[in-house]
C-alpha cells in the first residue's frame, strides 16, 4: 500500500504532537516562508550560540500551518539541529535535500538523517516534496540572517508577524528547490 | 430537479480513451479535476492530428492550398465560437489562455485609465481575474475596490462601489472554487449605466452553462478551450466590436500590421489587430470540434447533468459529517464545483489520500488566495464535475473522504 509509505508512523506521530512548535524567546533571527502553490506557512526563529569560535544552533522554534508533511518535517528537523553546531546542521539539511530529490530512489543514511529517513516515501510525489522542504528552507534561510546580522538580535520585534497575516507580503519568501 | 441525467454519461464515457486507464496500483481513474482542465473526446484528439496530418500550413498566409486549407479551418473555429456565443465572427479573438485574455484587456486599456478612476473586482476571483487589475492599477494610479463575498460565498453587489469613477468591473461567471454564479447581467447594468465597461472571466462558466454574450451583455468574455474538451494553449476573448476596436495593439509581430514603414506602423482591425504570429489553428480546429461536441449534448443538459451531481454531492458529503463546503449548500446559482475542508485532515493529506484511491481533486487555495482568507481557512480540497462524471464515483468521493479521517484518526 502507498500510503504507509509516504505517512510513515513516525511522520504521524510528529504531525499530532509536534516539537518546538510554539514561538520562543530569545532568537537571533525570524523567518516566514510560504509555499505559493497552496498557501502552507511557517514563521521559525533561530538562536545560534558560540562554542569555542564555532556557532551552534542554541534552539529553533516555529508556528506553522499546513499539511501532516511540512507540519512533522518542521518538528524532526528541529530536533535533529537543536545542539549541533551549524556546520554539521548543514550538511544534515543538504542530505535531506539530496534524498528529497532522489524520486524514491536513494537509500538514507539512518545515521545521518535519523527520524527524517522517514520521508525517504514522500521523495515519490514530487508534488510534496515542497511540503517535506519548507521547514528546512526557512530554518536554513533564518541560520543565513542571524549568522549575518552582526553581534546580537536583529531588527525584528517579536510580534511583528503574527501568523497567518504577513505584515508585508512582498516580504514573505518562496520555497525553492531544485529540480532536476 | 430530476433525479435522473439528461446525458447518456455510460455512451459519452466511451468517447474519452484516458476515462479507462487506471493509476495508483491499477484503480480505475475517478477524475474529478474538470475544473482545472477537461479530458477530451477522441474527436477533439482526431481533429488536432488531422490538422498536422493534412492540412498542415500557416494560415493567413502563403500562396499554396494548404495554407488556404488552414485558414479556412481557423476562420471556421472562430465562426463556429461566435456562433456558440451569440457573437459576431469579428468579436472572437483566439489568445493563448483566458489569462491571456483578461491580461489583453488589462494591458491596453493602460493609457484610457488616470489617476483617480476606479477599477472594480470581486474578492471570489481566481487570481488570472484579480492579479491583472492590480497590476493595472498600480501602473495607472487607478484605485481597485472590489465586492465583498457573503458568508454563503456569495456576492455582495453594493451598487455604491460604482461610480462615474468606476472605469472598469471584472468579475467571474462562476466562482472556481464555490461554484457561485454571480449576477453578471445585473452588474453589468449597473456598470453600464455608469459609464464603465464590463469583463467577465468565463473560463467556469462557458464550459457548463449556456451563455449568450447579448443576453449578459458584457463588453468582454475571457475563457480557455481547454476546460471545455478543447486543448490546451488556446483562449478566446470575446468584445464587443467597437469595445474592441477602441482598444491598441497588445503584443506586436506579424499578420496583427496594416502598413509597415520604418518609421512607423498601423494596424488592422480586430480581431486580427490582436492575433500576431502564425495562429494555432489546429488547436481552433480541435475547439470547433469540442464546441460541436458540447453543441450535441445542449449545453441546457450539461448544466442539468451538472446541477444534479452537484446536489448529490452536497448531500454526500453532508452525509459523512465533519465536512463543511465552501460556499452555498443548495444547486441555486451554482455550478459544479465543490470546494471542502475536512474536520482534523488538512486538505492537501485528504488529496494524497484520495489519489491513492484513484480519485483526482485538487487542492490548496485554486488560485483564489483572498477567497480562502475570507473563508478563514489556508486551504481546500475540491471536487469539480464535468460530463463523463457519475453518482457513483461522487460516492467513491465521500467514501474516499470517510477513509482519509479513519487513516488520519480525524
Amino acid at each position: 500500500m502507498q500510503l504507509q509509505d509516504m505517512y510513515q508512523e513516525i511522520i504521524l506521530d510528529h504531525y499530532r504532537n509536534p516539537h518546538h512548535k510554539g514561538l520562543r524567546d530569545p532568537f537571533d533571527a525570524q523567518v516566514y516562508h510560504v509555499n505559493p502553490t497552496c498557501g502552507d506557512e511557517v514563521t521559525l526563529r533561530v538562536s545560534l550560540k558560540d562554542v569555542d569560535g564555532e556557532p551552534v544552533v542554541e534552539d529553533v522554534s516555529f508556528d506553522s500551518l499546513g499539511c501532516s508533511i511540512s507540519q512533522a518535517s518542521a518538528s524532526v528537523m528541529a530536533d535533529l539541529v537543536i545542539g549541533k553546531p551549524v556546520g554539521e546542521a548543514m550538511k544534515i539539511g543538504d542530505a535531506f535535500l539530496e534524498l528529497m530529490q532522489s524520486k524514491g530512489r536513494l537509500e538514507p543514511d539512518e545515521d545521518v538523517l535519523e527520524d527524517a529517513v522517514a520521508f525517504a516515501g514522500v521523495s515519490k510525489y514530487p508534488a510534496r516534496v515542497k511540503c517535506a522542504l519548507l521547514g528546512w528552507m526557512a530554518w536554513k534561510d533564518a541560520t543565513a540572517k542571524a549568522l549575518s546580522s552582526p553581534g546580537g538580535r536583529p531588527p525584528v520585534p517579536p510580534d511583528a508577524r503574527p501568523m497567518g497575516e504577513p505584515d508585508d507580503i512582498g516580504r514573505a519568501s518562496r520555497v525553492e528547490t531544485t529540480e532536476e | 430537479m430530476t433525479d435522473t441525467s439528461p446525458l447518456d454519461v455510460e455512451a459519452i464515457r466511451k468517447d474519452f480513451p484516458i476515462l479507462s486507464r487506471t493509476v495508483r496500483n491499477d484503480k480505475p481513474l475517478v477524475y474529478l479535476d474538470s475544473g482545472a482542465t477537461s479530458q477530451k473526446p477522441v474527436a477533439v484528439l482526431d481533429a488536432e492530428r488531422e490538422f498536422y496530418e493534412r492540412h498542415n500550413g500557416a494560415a493567413h498566409r502563403g500562396a499554396h492550398l494548404l495554407s488556404e486549407e488552414g485558414t479556412g479551418l481557423y476562420e471556421g473555429a472562430r465562426a463556429k465560437v461566435a456562433t456558440f456565443l451569440g457573437a459576431g465572427e469579428s468579436e472572437v479573438v483566439f489568445t493563448k489562455s483566458a489569462t491571456e485574455a483578461v491580461n489583453l484587456v488589462a494591458y491596453t486599456l493602460t493609457s484610457s485609465i488616470k489617476p483617480g478612476d476606479e477599477i472594480l473586482i470581486t474578492e471570489i476571483e481566481h487570481h488570472a481575474n484579480l492579479v491583472p487589475w492590480q497590476q493595472l492599477a498600480q501602473r495607472t494610479g487607478a484605485t481597485l475596490k472590489w465586492f465583498k463575498v457573503l458568508p454563503d460565498g456569495r456576492l455582495d453587489v453594493d451598487p455604491s462601489l460604482i461610480s462615474e469613477r468606476t472605469k472598469i468591473v471584472a468579475l467571474t461567471g462562476q466562482s472556481n472554487v464555490t461554484g457561485v454564479i454571480p449576477p453578471v447581467a445585473e452588474v453589468a447594468a449597473l456598470a453600464h449605466a455608469a459609464g464603465a465597461l464590463v469583463l467577465a472571466d468565463g473560463a467556469q462558466l462557458v464550459p457548463h452553462h449556456p451563455v449568450d454574450v447579448k443576453a449578459l451583455d458584457v463588453d468582454f468574455l475571457a475563457f480557455s478551450a481547454h476546460k471545455m474538451l478543447g486543448p490546451l494553449g488556446l483562449g478566446v476573448l470575446y468584445g464587443k466590436y467597437d469595445k474592441l476596436e477602441a482598444l491598441p495593439p497588445f503584443q506586436a509581430g506579424g499578420d496583427m500590421i496594416e502598413i509597415v514603414r520604418m518609421e512607423g506602423s498601423t494596424f488592422q482591425l480586430p480581431p486580427a489587430r490582436f492575433e500576431p504570429g502564425v495562429p494555432p489553428a489546429p488547436q481552433a480546429a480541435a475547439l470547433a470540434v469540442a464546441i460541436d461536441y458540447l453543441t450535441r449534448l445542449g449545453m441546457d443538459n450539461v448544466a442539468a447533468h451538472e446541477q444534479l451531481l452537484t446536489a448529490h454531492a452536497l448531500e454526500a458529503l453532508r452525509e459523512v459529517g465533519g465536512v463543511r463546503v465552501l460556499g452555498p449548500d443548495t444547486t441555486e446559482n451554482r455550478g459544479g464545483a465543490v470546494a471542502f475542508e475536512v474536520e482534523g485532515v488538512h486538505p492537501h493529506d485528504v488529496g494524497q489520500v484520495l489519489d491513492d484511491l484513484g480519485i483526482a481533486v485538487r487542492t490548496g487555495h485554486h488560485c483564489a488566495w483572498p477567497l480562502h482568507r475570507a473563508f478563514g481557512v489556508q486551504a481546500s480540497a475540491r471536487a469539480t464535475f464535468y460530463v463523463y462524471n457519475t453518482l457513483d464515483e461522487v460516492d467513491a468521493l465521500a467514501d474516499g473522504i470517510r477513509y482519509a479521517k479513519k487513516f488520519f484518526r480525524a
